[in-house]
C-alpha cells in the first residue's frame, strides 16, 4: 500500500469505500457475536473472561468501523442502523466468522486464523490514506496482538498436548482451512482500494498471513491442509446457512421493538 | 437557606479551564474506582469554543470497554454539576491511549488498591527488547508470581496469583 493522501481516498466511490468498511467491521461484529455465545460455557473461567474480553473488543471495532461507514455512506444510517437492521445478504462478512462455535478447538482454530488475518491486516491499515481508518486499526491492532497471543498459545497447547487434543484440532483445522481462501480472493473493490492507498494488496496480506500462520501451525505441530477449490463469497453477501441463526439471535430486539432504547 | 446563582464558569477567576480539570481529577473510573479519569490517562484535552461551551477530549482505553459510555455520562453530569451548562465531549483516538499514560499518581494508588499497576513508562530501546520485569504481588511485593489469565476481570486487567502469598492478583495489562 503506498502512502497516497486523502484526496486520493477521496476520489473513490463512497459506495466502494463503504462496501471495504463493512467487510472488516461485520467479519468483527460477527465474530464478536460468536465469541459471546461461549460466555458462561466456556472450559474454564480464564477462557471465558479471555472469549468476552477478545469479543468485547472485537465489538468495539465494528462500532468504530460501522460509524464510519454510516457517514462515509451519508445515508444516515448510525452503528445500529447497520447491525441491527440489515438483512443476511446485506452483511458481508468473512464466511469464516459465522462458523459455529463448535468444541474449544473449533473456537480457537477460527479465531487463530482470523486474529492472525486481522493482526496483518490492521498493521497496514495504519497507513491508510483514509485517516479515520488509520485511526481506528491504530487502536485495534494493539488489541489483535492480544487476542492472536490468546489463541496462538491455545493452538500450540492443543496441537502440541495429548493424541486427543492433537487430533481434534487438526480435525478442525482441516474443517474450517477452506474458508480461509475468501480472504485473499481479491475482487474489484479490493483494488480499488488498494489502488487508492486505502488498504493492503491482498496478495501482499496473503503473503504475510501465510508465513504468520506456519510459524504458529510448525509450533503447534499441526500440518497445514492442502488448498482447495471450495469457495465461499461471504464478502459478497453470499452465506453458510448459520449467519441468518445469528443475525436473528443478534437483531430479534431492534426487528421486535423498532426503535427501541434503553 | 440560601439561592446561589448559576455558577458562571466563564467568569470564574479560578479559570474555567483549570475548574474543568480539576473536576476530572476527582471523577473516579467507573470500573476501577481509585483511579480518576486524570489518573487513568485518558482525558487528552479540555479546551473553551469561542461559543463558550467547554470541549473534553476522552481516549477510550478499549475500543469495546462497556465503561467508555459510562464514563462519557458520568463526565457530562459531574461538569454540568460544576457549573458549565454547556459541554461537547469528543472521542480521541489517535494517538491510541497506551497503559505509558497511566500517571505516577494512578499507578501508585494502583498498587495500593491490589492491582499491580503497569511499570512506569520508560524511553530506553534496550528496555523495550529486554525481557519484561517480573511482576510484584501488590500485597506482600513477592516477585515470585504467575500468569494465571490473559485476560481478567475488565478488559484492562489480567489475572496473576502469587506463589509466596499465594493470593489472586490483577495486574493492569500493558499495551
Amino acid at each position: 500500500m503506498s502512502a497516497l493522501t486523502p484526496e486520493a481516498a477521496a476520489r473513490v466511490a463512497p459506495d466502494v469505500r463503504v462496501c471495504h468498511l463493512l467487510r472488516i467491521a461485520d467479519t468483527s461484529l460477527v465474530l464478536a457475536q460468536r465469541l459471546g455465545e461461549w460466555v458462561g460455557h466456556a472450559p474454564a473461567i480464564e477462557e471465558d473472561l479471555g472469549l468476552a474480553n477478545t469479543s468485547l473488543d472485537l465489538l468495539g471495532q465494528a462500532r468504530l468501523l460501522l460509524s464510519h461507514a454510516g457517514e462515509l455512506e451519508g445515508r444516515g444510517r448510525d452503528e445500529d442502523a447497520l447491525a441491527f437492521l440489515r438483512d443476511e445478504a446485506d452483511y458481508v462478512n468473512a464466511t469464516l466468522a459465522e462458523q459455529l462455535n463448535g468444541d474449544f478447538g473449533d473456537t480457537i482454530v477460527r479465531q487463530f486464523l482470523l486474529d492472525a488475518y486481522q493482526l496483518e491486516l490492521y498493521e497496514r491499515l495504519v497507513v491508510s490514506a483514509d485517516r479515520r481508518l488509520a485511526e481506528i486499526a491504530a487502536k485495534a491492532v494493539k488489541e489483535t496482538r492480544y487476542h492472536l497471543r490468546f489463541s496462538s498459545g491455545w493452538l500450540v497447547r492443543l496441537g502440541d498436548g495429548t493424541a486427543e487434543s492433537h487430533a481434534r484440532v487438526q480435525a478442525s483445522l482441516d474443517r474450517l482451512w477452506p474458508y480461509t481462501r475468501e480472504l485473499f480472493d481479491a475482487d474489484s473493490v479490493d483494488r480499488e482500494i488498494a489502488a487508492a492507498g486505502i488498504g493492503p494488496d491482498v496478495g501482499v496480506l496473503a503473503e504475510a498471513w501465510s508465513r504468520r500462520v506456519d510459524g504458529v501451525l510448525q509450533q503447534a505441530t499441526l500440518r497445514r491442509p492442502a488448498d482447495t477449490p471450495f469457495h465461499w463469497y461471504g464478502k459478497r453477501g453470499q452465506h453458510s446457512e448459520h449467519l441468518g441463526y445469528l443475525l436473528a439471535d443478534l437483531q430479534y430486539l431492534q426487528r421486535a421493538h423498532p426503535g427501541a432504547r434503553w | 437557606m440560601s439561592v446561589t446563582a448559576p455558577h458562571d464558569a466563564v467568569a470564574d477567576a479560578a479559570g474555567p479551564l483549570a475548574r474543568a480539570h480539576a473536576v476530572l481529577a476527582t471523577l473516579p473510573d467507573p470500573e476501577i474506582p481509585v483511579l480518576s479519569l486524570v489518573d487513568l490517562g485518558i482525558v487528552r484535552s479540555v479546551e473553551m469554543d469561542a461559543d463558550g461551551t467547554l470541549c473534553v477530549g476522552l481516549s477510550p482505553t478499549y475500543s469495546g470497554c462497556p465503561a467508555t459510555t459510562m464514563i462519557r455520562a458520568d463526565t457530562a453530569a459531574a461538569l454540568a454539576a460544576a457549573g458549565f451548562s454547556r459541554v461537547r465531549i469528543v472521542d480521541v483516538l489517535s494517538p491510541p491511549w497506551s497503559s505509558d499514560w497511566i500517571s505516577a499518581d494512578g499507578r501508585r494508588k494502583l498498587e495500593a488498591y491490589g492491582i499491580a499497576p503497569p511499570p512506569a513508562p520508560v524511553a530506553s530501546v534496550r528496555a523495550v527488547v529486554a525481557p519484561e520485569a517480573p511482576v510484584a504481588c501488590p500485597r506482600c511485593r513477592s516477585t515470585d508470581t504467575e500468569l494465571l489469565s490473559e485476560f481478567g476481570s475488565t478488559p484492562c486487567k489480567a489475572l496473576h496469583r502469587c506463589r509466596a502469598c499465594l493470593e489472586p492478583f490483577d495486574r493492569f495489562k500493558c499495551i
